[in-house]
């Protein structure tokens, strides 16, 4: 909330740590003088988190000479920042913003009004949080087809609860397995949006609802307690360590990929040099041991893109998300 | 027993000068940052966040500076509602009710300390609730489904009418401005913006600290700058704080009010989503209902100080059992704590207390420490805080129309919030004048779009059948609450009122 008068604050309070002046320039290239990150949502969510980390990462390694100032710009799923980058901050070079797939969401279904991807540079990615979908541990339904078979069967008997609006990532990860699974219409399928991830696996525990869908990220913690069982990770393999246990959507025959991916942007006109610069340092970081563990202990998953190649992915991922909210009528 | 050695050893790690030095610290800040309109808790925590990153501090300590902020401001906030009429932030909001009368009475001291003392019985408790319960208590938060929140937020808004005035009607019509404001933004159950004339900033809908701080702090302003002329009220009053310390008959009659509020707002506080506020809310309209015989409730009477001042400190403990057992933030505050430990590579969730105690139990310790450090601050500092309150109001005002639009525009860093803020500013000055209470107004802005949202989820998963919403036998119990709770105040009403003219004809006109 309260991040972009940090400054004052500090300055109030007589706690000049905050605002240590830039150590001598260490590397070549482009060194950000201010670095600032907005976080388009309030403290605790993904995109804080998102920003935080890799702003305290990129110092740890000396990427960057300050202390990343992380601005929470919350409104409009993120809009209201996305906005503020394209009309006020366009060519600023110090700046970058946290994105994810719920971001790329937003802009294929037209809820930033006026805004569209082109407006902005798309930086890098630093991972992704694969969908899955989970029932609770004492539940009869074992594998994904089993609860898919039900819903196909009497849609009204399976409530299916998410972090997100209706609409929204988790939403759409569902719905992709069950169009996946010739389910004609997937709009009958049953979701409750709840606010959060968390709050949607509490009432799967209760029993207020039979299925989960979230990243696996939210489904951790849980799934570790044994309290609730994942019925299939919507990646492409099975994942790495902790979660090589976990099977894939895929190869229980449902053909269904949902990445809730985690990156950057920066401003339309943000200089070449300042745009390499960023692309570099999180490049450099992606690629370190201490990224990796981060990685590991928060479910992340691999997803190496950056510059052009990140920018061709959101915009392809920009182009599959309209198409389902087409096809469910979200989005004429 | 095996939690007291682990409480021990949380002791041996919270009890390090480095440690002692930070709680200190963060109680101080926390309770400034409280006592700041506008700046809550979780604004108060998260600006203490690059602090702890910066000096490099590990987790334990980190979340020992946190935690303190945040208990440091869940203090805090009362001074403000007492002095000025402006809760510090939104829990707070409460203690305004009775809290002010007393300031105006020439008992702000009094009302300042008994609220210190209110505020540390409820935040004691809740430790050891968080202690001995939080398994249990992980259990307890698992009956309450969509229907049952329903339920509790139904008997919420049910024992509301008359906390804040005399006259039910304009309560009501408060609660349903509050209520329709709450509705502004996305719905997040079809995605459908509503109310929002594509305008991006109103697609999260209405922040509630806007709303408070419009309604309350610029509301006095406007006020202020209409009497200005006539300026008998803003040279004339004499001001006096009274005694600093509560006498020992008010504490013990307020003793049992502090121990019942401290166990509803603690088990608020446990509820994931429910919160400080309603915490506070609950605790004063319940201890209203049950103790409140001869109507002094909202005209000065200590015990409308301590119960939601017990409340939501005992709400701001409970808010921690389901963050560390779950993951689940029972509040924004402890929203922002998740993030905190997430970022420090700690896992929060039902595992946490075999992966972490160190964490777990040099926090726990350390809310003990903190707790003590503030009874111990906030009682000698009563002094000085109520000279706030001889500042006079031509100054004291151009300072609150300054801490209202700089602590606003902070928060969001938008001007669109400031504009929000004068609107709000402006309704509260009509709200004023029409003499009807702010209150519920914010109460409806703050829990109407919880309740709504349960609701839908409720009869969504039912399929549309409204029974579901009486189908369990807590929602059952909730609503035979809620049902009494509204409709003996109509029959009982008429006793207490013939009782309350019969006081007045007796003892003059004691009301302002």
């Amino acid at each position: 909330m309260a991040f972009n008068f940090i400054r004052t604050a500090v300055a109030l309070a007589g706690l000049g740590l905050a605002a240590t002046p830039a150590l001598a320039e260490s590397h070549g290239g482009f060194m950000p003088q201010n670095p600032e990150c907005i976080a388009p949502a309030n403290p605790g969510g993904g995109w804080d988190f998102t920003c935080r980390q890799v702003g305290k990462s990129l110092q740890d390694q000396g990427l960057i000479d300050s202390t990343m100032q992380v601005v929470n710009l919350a409104g409009g799923g993120g809009g209201v920042a996305f906005a503020e980058v394209v009309n006020k901050r366009g060519d600023e070079n110090d700046l970058i913003v946290a994105a994810s797939s719920a971001t790329a969401t937003r802009l294929a279904q037209g809820a930033f009004p006026g805004n569209s991807m082109d407006q902005v540079r798309w930086l890098a990615s630093i991972g992704a949080d694969y969908g899955v979908i989970a029932v609770a541990a004492d539940s009869e339904v074992q594998t994904l087809p089993e609860l898919l078979d039900q819903i196909k069967a009497d849609p009204t008997s399976v409530s299916v609860a998410g972090g997100s609006a209706v609409g929204g990532w988790d939403h759409l990860k569902v719905l992709i397995a069950a169009d996946a699974y010739g389910i004609d219409d997937v709009r009958s399928v049953k979701y409750i949006a709840f606010d959060g991830g968390g709050e949607a696996v509490t009432q799967l525990l209760a029993g207020s609802v039979q299925a989960f869908t979230g990243d696996i990220s939210e489904a951790k913690g849980f799934v570790d307690s044994g309290d609730i069982r994942v019925i299939a990770v919507l990646a492409p393999e099975r994942l790495p360590g902790d979660f090589a246990d976990l099977p894939t959507a895929r190869e229980q025959g449902v053909d269904a990929v949902g990445a809730n991916w985690r990156g950057f942007y920066g401003p339309a006109g943000m200089s070449d040099e300042a745009y390499n610069g960023w692309v570099e340092k999180i490049a450099t970081l992606y690629a370190s041991d201490e990224w990796k563990e981060i990685m590991a202990n928060n479910g992340l998953a691999p997803l190496d893109l950056q510059g052009a190649e990140f920018e061709a992915f959101v915009a392809n991922s920009v182009k599959q998300i309209q198409d389902i909210s087409r096809e469910i009528g979200i989005i004429k | 027993m095996e939690i007291f050695s682990s409480l021990g050893d949380g002791f041996v790690i919270a009890l390090t000068w480095q440690n002692l030095v930070l709680a200190i610290l963060g109680c101080f800040l926390g309770t400034i940052m409280g006592a700041l309109p506008g700046l809550g808790p979780s604004n108060g925590v998260a600006i203490l966040i690059p602090l702890a990153f910066t000096l490099g501090l590990g987790p334990t300590p980190s979340m020992i500076l946190l935690t303190s902020v945040y208990y440091g401001a869940m203090y805090g906030g009362r001074i403000s509602s007492i002095l000025l009429n402006i809760p510090g932030d939104e829990p707070a909001m409460m203690t305004c009710l009775d809290g002010y009368p007393m300031a105006q009475q020439g008992r702000a001291g009094e009302a300042l300390s008994l609220s210190g003392v209110a505020s540390f019985v409820g935040a004691f408790f809740a430790t050891w609730g968080l202690i001995f319960l939080a398994p249990q208590l992980v259990k307890f938060a698992l009956l309450f489904g969509p229907a049952e929140y329903f339920a509790l937020f139904a008997l919420a808004f049910a024992t509301l009418g008359g906390v804040s005035s005399t006259n039910q009607a304009k309560s009501a019509f408060a609660a349903m401005l509050g209520l329709g404001l709450a509705v502004v933004g996305v719905d997040t159950q079809t995605g459908v913006p509503r109310l929002t004339f594509g305008e991006v900033h109103l697609y999260d809908g209405l922040d509630f600290l806007v709303a408070i701080v419009g309604l309350f702090a610029l509301s006095e302003v406007f006020i202020f700058l209409e009497h200005r002329h006539g300026a008998a009220d803003a040279e004339g009053k004499k001001i006096v704080i009274g005694r600093l310390t509560p006498s020992f008959s008010v504490l013990k009659a307020c003793t049992p009010t502090m121990l019942r509020s401290s166990l509803l707002g603690f088990v608020a506080g446990v509820l994931p989503g429910a919160g400080a506020s309603l915490g506070s809310f609950i605790s004063y309209s319940m201890e209203k209902r049950l103790v409140d015989r001869k109507g002094t409730f909202g005209k000065g009477d200590p015990r409308g100080v301590a119960a939601p001042e017990a409340g939501n400190n005992a709400a701001a403990g409970g808010a921690l059992v389901p963050m560390l057992a779950l993951g689940v933030p029972g509040s924004g505050t402890t929203a922002v704590l998740l993030a905190v430990l997430l970022s420090l590579n700690i896992t929060p969730g039902p595992l946490l207390f075999q992966n972490n105690p160190d964490v777990v139990w040099g926090l726990i310790a350390a809310l003990f420490i903190a707790n003590f450090i503030l009874l111990a601050m906030n009682i000698p500092m009563v002094g000085l805080f109520t000279r706030v309150l001889m500042v006079p109001p031509r100054i004291l005002m151009p300072v609150v129309a300054m801490v209202s639009f700089v602590g606003i525009y902070g928060i969001s860093g938008s001007s669109f919030d400031l504009l929000v803020m004068i609107a709000f500013g402006v309704m509260g000055w009509v709200l004023r004048k029409l003499d009807v209470p702010l209150v519920p107004v914010i109460l409806g802005t703050l829990l109407g779009n919880t309740m709504e949202n349960n609701l839908r989820r409720a009869v969504t998963i039912s399929n549309g059948d409204y029974g579901t919403l009486i189908d369990s036998p807590l929602s059952i119990g909730l609503w035979t609450v809620a049902i009494v709770g509204f409709v003996l105040p109509i029959f009982v009403g008429r006793v207490v009122k013939a009782r309350m003219h019969a006081r007045r004809d007796t003892e003059g006109s004691l009301s302002d």
